[in-house]
């Protein structure tokens, strides 16, 4: 047991919360239309109460216990953390308690269902979103988690690599997202004219803690206070630096002037398309990762977007579905031993096979929560149902699902 | 002249807006308003506390408009405003004394466009 390190996963554990309440909260509550900022805050709310729940008594045990089978689930042993505690369990982590290995997994599950929201914003109905939530976490995170993470997991014993999450908590909400966007439909009005940021400053605001709140997220991810989670905090911060450039530089470029939400747009892709990277390459090439990612979710949220006009309102798809497909695949480029004895050598290093087996990673976890997503939806839709009434849609979801306004007009 | 001063839904402001424009009504001012008519407000709920038939958001236009225009306007706004749900809104159409353009002193009907 090593104090160092211990400090270093709690702290980063408290880091990751950080980033659902209040970085990502008010990073979308900037983005929605005034009568519905507080639907936004109050999921991501009451998801960090749900999810902190149903990860400390199945979800963890699902995802991190003991293999139930052909690297498909973990078993029940660790139902209720049953045999978790403040011992460290080796196969994970050595030199910190059983517990804040746990925990700091606790804000992963936590945030991965709360990126979703961006998808069906405005629209969506508070029980039907509660209850999809919970399922969502239980058939689509927890068993993609125990595939790519879990001792035993058939992903991992394939020898995939994904440092923090970028096809486990990016790529599947991303992809789940695009889905919920196409059943879900579009937004009242959303054909006739751009629904406008109600505030920007929030979105600003929510997006530096969400870059703050990663260095926990992915440097955390080394599970010690060593030289790895140093580099991947480095590679993390240049990353998104290069990405939050690139990105302006592409707008100015294109409309003549470069946007607050376009650099913090892009901020948020480079941090996604580094996340499965950032223990496994060198500083340099986590520029290029930044700068590519910016050009592949520029072009998804500008162009394929307004293209096929599916309303994925505020771009889960384009930012964590495109970013994190692309930081998996770029992790099988460029990927080194050298920076890591434990990963492998990407395509730029002459290993062919890694990059494949980063393809088939992406494959997989798309096929996987976009079938998954689809039933649950369907499920749920028929269940309770997924969509507020058009009349409530139009008076928001503030009023009309939480009896409450986020902003009076006179005293 | 005639003033006219329509409340309706926030959000069908960009209907009304355009059919105001087909028929070359360019002139408008807009602003956020709460009111209550025979729709109820919902009611809020904070800790517990509740606060029934809270006002609802409205929009408010004013459109000054020599006598032609009067009715194009008022049907305009109608088209564009209708839901047939109630909360639809109202308008008032008002005498209008005087008007001034400030940039030129123009006063009455020339200066109203």
């Amino acid at each position: 047991m090593n104090s160092g390190d211990t400090t270093w996963v709690l702290t980063s554990a408290a880091l990751v919360l950080l980033m659902t309440m209040p970085g990502l909260a008010f990073f979308y509550g900037g983005l929605v239309r005034r009568k519905n900022v507080l639907s936004a805050l109050m999921q991501c709310f009451i998801i960090l109460c749900v999810i902190s729940l149903q990860w400390v008594l199945y979800g963890y045990s699902l995802t991190f216990g003991p293999d139930a089978g052909r690297g498909i689930i973990g078993g029940l042993e660790w139902a209720g953390l049953k045999g978790v505690g403040g011992q460290p369990f080796a196969d994970y982590a050595a030199t910190i308690p059983h517990y804040a290995f746990m925990i700091f997994q606790c804000m992963f599950a936590v945030i991965t269902p709360a990126l979703i929201i961006g998808t069906y914003a405005e629209r969506i109905k508070f029980s039907g979103f509660l209850i999809f939530t919970i399922l969502w976490a239980t058939f689509v995170y927890d068993p993609l988690g125990h595939w790519v993470w879990g001792i035993g997991g058939w992903l991992r014993n394939l020898g995939a690599l994904d440092f923090a999450g970028g096809i486990v908590v990016h790529t599947s909400s991303g992809v789940s997202a695009l889905v919920l966007a196409l059943l879900i439909g579009k937004r009242i009005g959303v054909d006739e004219h751009t629904f406008t940021p109600h505030n920007l400053p929030f979105t600003v605001l929510g997006g530096a803690l969400l870059w703050f709140g990663w260095f926990g997220f992915n440097a955390g991810s080394a599970l010690a206070a060593n030289e790895l989670a140093a580099n991947a905090f480095v590679t993390t911060h240049v990353a998104t630096a290069a990405a939050g450039l690139a990105w302006a530089l592409i707008e100015w470029q294109q409309h003549g002037s470069p946007t607050v939400l376009g650099v913090v747009t892009g901020a948020v892709a480079g941090l996604v398309a580094i996340t499965p990277a950032c223990g496994f390459v060198n500083p340099m090439n986590a520029i290029f990762i930044g700068i590519f990612v910016s050009i592949f979710c520029y072009i998804a949220v500008a162009r394929i977007k307004t293209k096929f006009k599916y309303d994925d309102s505020l771009d889960v798809f384009g930012i964590h579905g495109i970013g994190g497909i692309w930081g998996t695949i770029a992790t099988g480029i460029f990927a080194e031993k050298a920076v890591n004895e434990a990963g492998a050598n990407g395509l730029l290093f002459g290993n062919m096979q890694q990059f494949l087996v980063q393809c088939f990673l992406v494959l997989v976890a798309v096929t996987y929560a976009a079938t998954m997503t689809w039933v649950l939806y369907k499920f749920v839709d028929a269940l309770i149902g997924m969509r507020v009434e058009q009349k409530q849609e139009i008076i928001g979801l503030d009023l009309t699902q939480h009896s409450e306004s986020a902003y009076t007009l006179v005293e | 002249m005639k003033y006219i001063v329509a409340i309706i839904q926030p959000h069908k402001l960009d209907e009304v807006m355009k059919a105001l424009e087909d028929i070359e009504v360019n002139l408008v001012t807009v602003s956020t308003v709460l009111g209550r008519g025979r729709q109820k407000g919902l009611t809020e709920v904070y800790r517990g506390a509740k606060e029934a038939g809270t006002l609802l958001k409205k929009v408010k236009l004013e459109i000054a408009v020599n006598e032609d225009f009067v009715e194009p306007t008022v049907g305009a706004i109608v088209k564009g405003a209708r839901t047939g749900e109630i909360g639809d809104g109202k308008i008032f159409v008002l005498d209008l004394f005087e008007v001034v353009r400030i940039r030129t002193g123009e006063r009455g009907g020339k200066a109203i466009g």
